[in-house]
């Protein structure tokens, strides 16, 4: 498993109903911009609502200025997320701008 | 033989079982179904309390600060904490704290200060690094990690995985072979920094439990001052197989308690649970459930507890230690898997916890020494002579 999210990015302009059609599942998604940069870094969970496809629309909804997102379906949501936050950082210095500080984050050096 | 608690073991179990109950499993209603942390507040509010109860630092001994209670008692304790949805890996979520790394009570007095103090103090963390990817169970043959000595300070080159907690310590205890010829007796603990140059995390390593990984270490020309080895030179062989040992007691008890839950909640659900106009209970299938639990859980636990109880005296029981966590962490996959089939359809959701029971005490099977490894312990020990 690659460490970066590497599924293809998706526009968040998808044709009516096909962000309805995103999975229920439980997995890690970010979001980005137009420059292909990381905004966000988000997980939907065991008590998610209608899982990915719930907690990318609220995402969305929150922050006008993404213009695509990509997600991944897994069950190891919380420790995937952790390492998506990690590897961000490890690439760049700082966590994705709309994510909160976390300060027990661990540290990666992936090399 | 007295097989009855004590007074004071009946107080301390009962008021352990009361904050289990009233302060940690109703915050788990909003937490995540795999969450292993509670909120800082949250935390901050029921260290208070634990250190109010005289029941903080559990195993840190009293010269240290801890509480002064024997291991049979502790013993007990462990089988309260974990009693809720995180408990076989996170026990109340750590408000009891914990002594860490235990191997650092006989350190030198200036890896003490350096290290220890500030352990328990709450100022650093610490990992501990044995395993490798040639295998875990067998550190006297296992270690290819090498460190090699130049002046004041030796240079280490190798490698560790299924590591906990190593992205986010300041140090860590380290095993490398520091004589390839010599077996048991050519390997060395050392406290490493982990800033110091060389020092690598490479990645995560995502298992059954969701919540919390594993890491993947690298080393390449690390360098560690001499003043860090730990115990003597080429005799780190001894303090991994005391920790191993040890630690065995406090696993099996984990177990018990998460499988005495299990149970529970099982002995309350198939009397409202009817299947074809008559309650679950009634069923002997059901009830045959309930009696292999019970005796699953009352053979891990007693097996448990003498494990601790010689421990304790300072009698050997590394055999004892091997069945407890033996017997203990099979009984308590058992007892769960059965819980999840009384359960049905619920017992696998995330509403309720027995799924991650179930894929948490799976790994229990493995880590800290496999079954056949634990039986292999005791039939060295049965067999004596004859079979080495």
């Amino acid at each position: 498993m690659s460490l970066t999210l590497d599924k293809p990015w998706r526009s968040r302009r998808e044709p009516p109903g096909d962000l309805d059609a995103l999975p229920g599942h439980m997995g890690v998604f970010e979001l980005g911009d137009a420059a292909g940069g990381v905004l966000f870094v988000g997980y939907a969970g065991g008590r998610s609502r209608f899982g990915l496809r719930g907690e990318i629309a609220a995402a969305l909804e929150r922050l006008p200025a993404a213009t695509a997102f990509r997600y991944e379906v897994t069950t190891s949501y919380l420790t995937r997320y952790q390492e998506l936050l990690m590897v961000h950082r490890a690439a760049t210095g700082e966590l994705p701008p709309d994510n909160a500080p976390m300060p027990g984050l661990g540290r990666l050096s992936p090399g | 033989m007295d097989l009855a608690l004590s007074e004071e073991q009946d107080l301390v179990v009962a008021t352990v079982r009361r904050f289990v109950r009233e302060e940690i499993v109703p915050l788990e209603q909003s937490l995540d179904p795999d969450a292993d942390e509670l909120e800082p507040a949250d935390r901050e509010r029921l260290v208070a309390k634990t250190k109010a109860m005289g029941l903080y630092g559990l195993d840190i001994p009293p010269e240290y600060g801890g509480p002064e209670l024997d291991l049979v008692t502790r013993t007990l304790i462990a089988i309260e904490m974990s009693q809720h949805r995180a408990g076989l890996y996170a026990p109340c979520y750590g408000v009891f704290g914990g002594a860490g790394l235990a191997q650092l009570f006989e350190a030198t007095e200036d890896q003490k200060e350096r290290y220890l103090f500030p352990m328990l103090r709450g100022e650093k963390k610490g990992f501990f690094g044995l395993t490798e990817p040639s295998g875990g169970s067998d550190p006297a043959r296992a270690i290819q990690t090498r460190a090699h000595r130049d002046g004041d300070e030796w240079v280490i080159n190798g490698g560790k995985i299924f590591i906990s907690g190593a992205d986010k310590a300041d140090f860590g205890l380290v095993f490398a072979r520091t004589d390839p010829d010599r077996g048991r007796n050519g390997v060395t603990c050392f406290i490493v920094d982990t800033d110091s140059p060389g020092f690598h995390v490479r990645r995560i390593v995502h298992t059954l439990r969701a919540a919390r990984y594993a890491t993947e270490l690298g080393f390449e020309d690390m360098r560690v001052p001499h003043a860090n080895v730990l115990g003597e030179v080429n005799r780190g062989f001894a303090i991994a197989n005391d920790r191993l040992s040890r630690q065995r007691i406090p696993y099996a008890a984990g177990c018990i308690g998460v499988a005495i839950k299990a149970h529970e909640m099982a002995l309350e659900y198939v009397p409202q649970r009817e299947t074809f106009g008559a309650p679950l209970s009634s069923r002997q299938a059901i009830q045959w459930m309930l009696v292999d639990n019970e005796i699953d859980i009352r053979h891990a636990r007693w097996v448990t507890l003498e494990a601790a109880d010689r421990a304790e005296r300072g009698q050997d029981f590394r055999k004892e230690a091997a069945m407890a966590k033996l017997v203990a962490t099979e009984a308590g996959g058992r007892v769960v898997d059965r819980c999840i089939q009384m359960f049905g359809g619920y017992g696998v959701t995330k509403d309720f916890p027995f799924e991650r029971w179930y894929r948490e005490m799976r790994i229990r099977r493995i880590g800290e020494g496999p079954s056949e490894v634990q039986r292999h312990i005791i039939a060295r020990d049965i067999l004596g002579a004859s079979l080495r």
